[in-house]
């Protein structure tokens, strides 16, 4: 197929990272050229203010070097300003005369700095904060001469000003406004960091107007709308910038205060797409780099002709680069009168963190001092996490909001080296660190690939998070919504949703819609997406063997070395001698090695051959046992205490109910493991206060509690609500269960999913819809009456038992050759 | 070359294995979406786990016991993880699947059968 011709006008960083996403997508469809303005290669502009600073060098922010468009065959022209787009005659046409006819174009001019409309400001000394040539002006005067005025308080100007100052100028900043930063900044938040600044020697001119630069030959001062004129060496404009859309305007594309573009980043010409700073998308233009990169990676989908992606917007987030001040804001930081302020403020020690709130959701945030919490509490905007079990203790940050269920999160810079953050692959914070920087790791899924962390339960992620985003610094954004698996960018949400919203009932459809970079998919994918076709379509999905972990193919849990383990279901705990002679005869027959009573009331047998499987289902069948599904992420145990058949304080048949219980759900499959327990009493000997969910009898009924886990992180039970009769929590635990059956991502435990989505949500769906509830209910029920049928005597049973035994024997003396075929 | 006759492709379900017992120890035999067949020592070089029991896709099978991530054709440990179990060739004909055991694809092969 002949290739298409793609050009891409503007050399920066959000033009490039476009190319970046299309070349890892279809690397050969297109023959690309890019135009650049400037004599350079593509460098990170959002690091300019460091190496004014002097922190960084030129050489340290370059992004790609000419070798990089070599590699992948792209002609670079740098130097040469496209002058017009013939949109008629598909052709670019540059300013030296070249002339290059386009199937498709990325416009990606960007910005420029607003140089402010008053008389002197072309003098030389007058100057805009922008690209390599303004840094390599600004360190070339600050070499001769002493005073500089800054005009602009905003991030850009103050970060400029704190780059002059360490050059070692005296530097005064001009503001409009009373309010520094006003766009991140609520008064309080300002006021601190003039005072910060101004400690450090930096002045400020505040709700000063610029009306002329003063100067012959070259700048010597400015002068104010008061009246007031103050001299200066250097005068840099910083108040702003405006995309740069002469070019689109002129080639008859739509332009507002942007080029206009819908979600998927095409223009009016839909032929012709623009990304970054130049554009405007829903009314919004973004100047801050993570938009900027969203929205490449959108272009570049849609160019790669997949055409699923969608850009909506992005919530951002600010820091200012002023070594030794923290500060961070995000969102909606001023608040309204539909929301409420959380304040912390300690002026003495010169913090102050805001939180703006609407409905138990975070809004907005502006910290300062302390912005260790930063990315922690834009983590739970953007995923629009509900704060009202841990409120109180917001503000104190991560590390005081009690370690239960969250994974430990903790403040991971002040740990030292030798810190364990995974214990399930004893992986310390030095090897993290080393790692990440000896093999320029940049994703988590590097690090999980490279040092194990966080590859096993995953409760450690945030912290591996927090380790790759302290020590990759500000390039790393941490992803808010995670992808399946590496095989597709897609989430767990965006896919299940489609799932039912699309009639998708097989895996092939899903991985073609949702651009799957591999045929089968892997190990992580495969039983997520059986999970969620079995959950979607009970009554028409057949379950996919091959995408089943072993333990759920063999309906067995699979050992160190390679046998089974064996746990009949025991209804409630409740056994008898006839089960228990059973259980014996079963383990004499095949010579079972332990037999171990289990944390969940049941009997273990362990070291069972896989070819023995069978016909040791086929024993215990005969017995009356069922799977216990021990093995499953599935409905496990119920377990449950003796209740009032024979407790002096009993006061409900806690074992009746158990087994209840179990009976109605058992088979179920789950996101994860699902266990239940019942207890007679509030003395709960039972435990149900840490499981999944948990029956509690009181004098005038049962409580219902959920959420409680006691693995790795253990966690208490949320009270979910109070019933009084028995068939009241059998519908509750069924429509708890088909809630978290289709809401959960798949191998999330009730615990982590009521932390993400709230138990708000939980009671709102369960207790306060009646309706819902029974809605719900039904669906479970529905779906037990395909999933409630024993695996083991249907193995038992069936002639084909090839997945259980070897299929050849080979005995060297006479095995059946062939010679040579 | 001697070639053992094990079983018919539909013996073994598309993305599984089956096992094969021989003198050299288990034999894990897998079939992909391609419909070819590849044999490994059913030993994963990290733990011993049964690669058999694992998660097949692509060229590729997970161990059931750590997941790591072992190449159907060379044996070998992909990503970061290194190490090797040995492989052995496979050949089909009239959907019947022949293994040679005499030649295997890597130095604890030889190892193997210099101890047996």
């Amino acid at each position: 197929m002949k290739k298409q011709k793609l050009i891409l006008i503007g050399n920066g960083m959000a033009g490039v990272r476009t190319l970046e996403e299309l070349l890892k997508l279809v690397p050969e469809k297109y023959d690309i050229t890019v135009f650049g303005a400037e004599p350079y290669g593509n460098y990170n502009r959002i690091l300019l203010s460091p190496v004014l600073a002097g922190e960084k060098t030129i050489d340290e922010i370059m992004i790609n070097s000419e070798a990089w468009y070599a590699e992948n065959n792209i002609a670079l022209l740098k130097g040469n300003t496209v002058t017009r787009i013939d949109r008629v005659e598909r052709t670019v046409h540059a300013a030296d005369g070249t002339a290059r006819g386009y199937d498709r174009v990325i416009l990606a001019t960007g910005s420029s700095p607003f140089v402010i409309p008053v008389s002197g400001n072309t003098l030389p000394g007058v100057i805009t904060f922008r690209d390599i040539h303004d840094v390599d002006f600004m360190l070339a005067t600050s070499t001769k001469y002493k005073n500089a005025i800054v005009i602009g308080g905003g991030l850009l100007g103050l970060e400029a000003a704190n780059g002059l100052m360490k050059q070692g100028m005296h530097v005064t900043v001009v503001h409009l406004l009373d309010c520094l930063m006003e766009r991140q900044l609520d008064k309080t938040a300002a006021d601190l960091l003039r005072i910060s600044l101004e400690q450090r020697g930096m002045k400020f001119l505040m709700q000063e107007q610029t009306e002329a630069i003063l100067g012959d030959t070259r700048v010597t001062g400015v002068r104010f709308k008061s009246g007031k004129e103050v001299m200066a060496d250097l005068v840099v404009m910083a108040v702003g910038i405006r995309p740069n859309m002469e070019l689109a305007k002129q080639s008859g594309l739509y332009c507002e205060r942007g080029v206009v573009t819908n979600d998927t980043m095409q223009t009016y010409d839909p032929r012709i797409y623009a990304v970054g700073e130049c554009v405007q998308h829903r009314g919004m233009s973004y100047g801050l780099v993570a938009p900027l990169f969203e929205q490449a990676k959108v272009c570049a989908n849609h160019l790669a002709e997949y055409g699923i992606a969608r850009y909506e917007g992005s919530v951002t987030s600010t820091k200012l680069k002023v070594t030794g001040i923290d500060l961070f804001s995000a969102g909606n930081y001023l608040g309204n009168d539909k929301t409420e302020d959380l304040v912390y403020k300690d002026s003495s020690q010169n913090v102050y963190k805001k939180l703006v709130i609407k409905n138990n959701k975070i809004e907005g945030a502006v910290l300062f001092g302390d912005t260790v919490d930063g990315s922690w509490y834009f983590q739970l905007m953007r995923d629009q996490t509900d704060i009202s079990g841990i409120r109180g203790n917001l503000l104190f940050g991560q590390a005081h909001i009690g370690d239960s269920g969250r994974g430990g999160l903790s403040n991971t810079a002040s740990l030292p080296d030798t810190a364990e953050i995974c214990g399930c692959n004893g992986v310390c914070k030095g090897t993290i660190v080393k790692t990440i920087m000896e093999k320029g790791l940049f994703t988590l899924d590097e690090v999980r690939a490279h040092t194990k962390a966080s590859s096993s339960c995953g409760s450690c992620t945030g912290l591996v998070e927090d380790l790759l985003a302290s020590t990759v610094g500000a390039d790393y954004t941490q992803t808010g919504k995670k992808p399946v698996c590496p095989c597709t960018e897609y989430t767990h949400e965006v896919i299940r949703k489609s799932i039912v919203e699309r009639s998708l009932k097989n895996m092939n459809d899903i991985r073609h819609l949702f651009e799957w970079k591999t045929t089968d998919g892997c190990h992580i994918c495969r039983p997520a997406l059986n999970y969620y076709l079995i959950c979607a379509w009970p009554n028409e999905y057949k379950d996919d063997a091959q995408s089943r972990f072993i333990n759920e193919r063999a309906h067995a849990n699979i050992q160190k070395d390679g046998t089974y383990s064996v746990i009949p279901r025991i209804w409630g705990g409740v056994t008898n001698p006839a089960e228990l002679r059973a259980i014996a005869d079963v383990a004499d027959k095949y010579k079972v090695r332990t037999l171990k009573i289990t944390g969940g009331q049941r009997i273990d047998l362990l070291g069972i051959r896989k070819e023995d499987l069978p016909s040791v289902w086929g024993d215990l069948s005969k017995a009356g046992f069922v799977s216990g599904h021990a093995y499953g992420k599935a409905l496990r145990t119920v377990k449950t205490c003796v209740g009032s058949e024979w407790c002096r304080f009993g006061v409900q048949d806690s074992t009746k109910m158990g087994i209840d219980l179990e009976k109605m759900s058992w088979g179920a499959w789950t996101p994860h493991k699902f266990k239940m327990a019942v207890s007679g009493c509030p003395r709960n000997c039972a435990e149900a206060t840490i499981k999944d969910f948990g029956v509690v009898a009181v004098d005038s009924g049962w409580e219902l509690h959920v959420g409680g886990n006691g693995g790795v992180k253990i966690r208490a039970t949320d009270l979910l609500c109070k019933v009084t009769t028995d068939e009241e929590v059998k519908e509750y635990c069924a429509a708890f269960m088909q809630l978290y059956r289709e809401d959960a991502r798949y191998l999330e435990r009730t615990a982590p999913w009521i932390e993400r989505v709230g138990l708000a949500y939980v009671k709102e769906k369960i207790v306060a819809d009646p309706v819902g509830r029974k809605k719900l209910a039904q669906r479970f029920l529905d779906s037990q009456i395909h999933a409630q049928v024993d695996p083991w005597a249907a193995i038992a049973n069936a002639k084909d038992q090839r997945e259980f035994m070897p299929i050849k024997q080979i005995d060297m003396s006479t095995a059946q050759t062939a010679g040579e075929i | 070359m001697d070639w053992i006759q094990v079983g018919l492709l539909e013996d073994i379900p598309i993305l599984g294995a089956r096992v094969v017992k021989s003198d050299h120890g288990d034999i894990a035999v897998f079939r992909n979406t391609e419909n070819r067949v590849f044999a490994l020592l059913d030993r994963c070089p990290h733990k011993g786990g049964p690669l058999s029991q694992g998660i097949v896709y692509d060229r590729r099978v997970s161990c059931p016991l750590h997941n790591w991530v072992i190449s159907l054709e060379s044996g070998e440990a992909t990503g970061p993880d290194s190490g090797c179990t040995n492989y052995f060739p496979v050949r089909i004909s009239d959907n019947m699947i022949y293994l040679s055991l005499e030649k295997s694809g890597s130095h604890s092969a030889d190892k193997i059968r210099n101890e047996t």
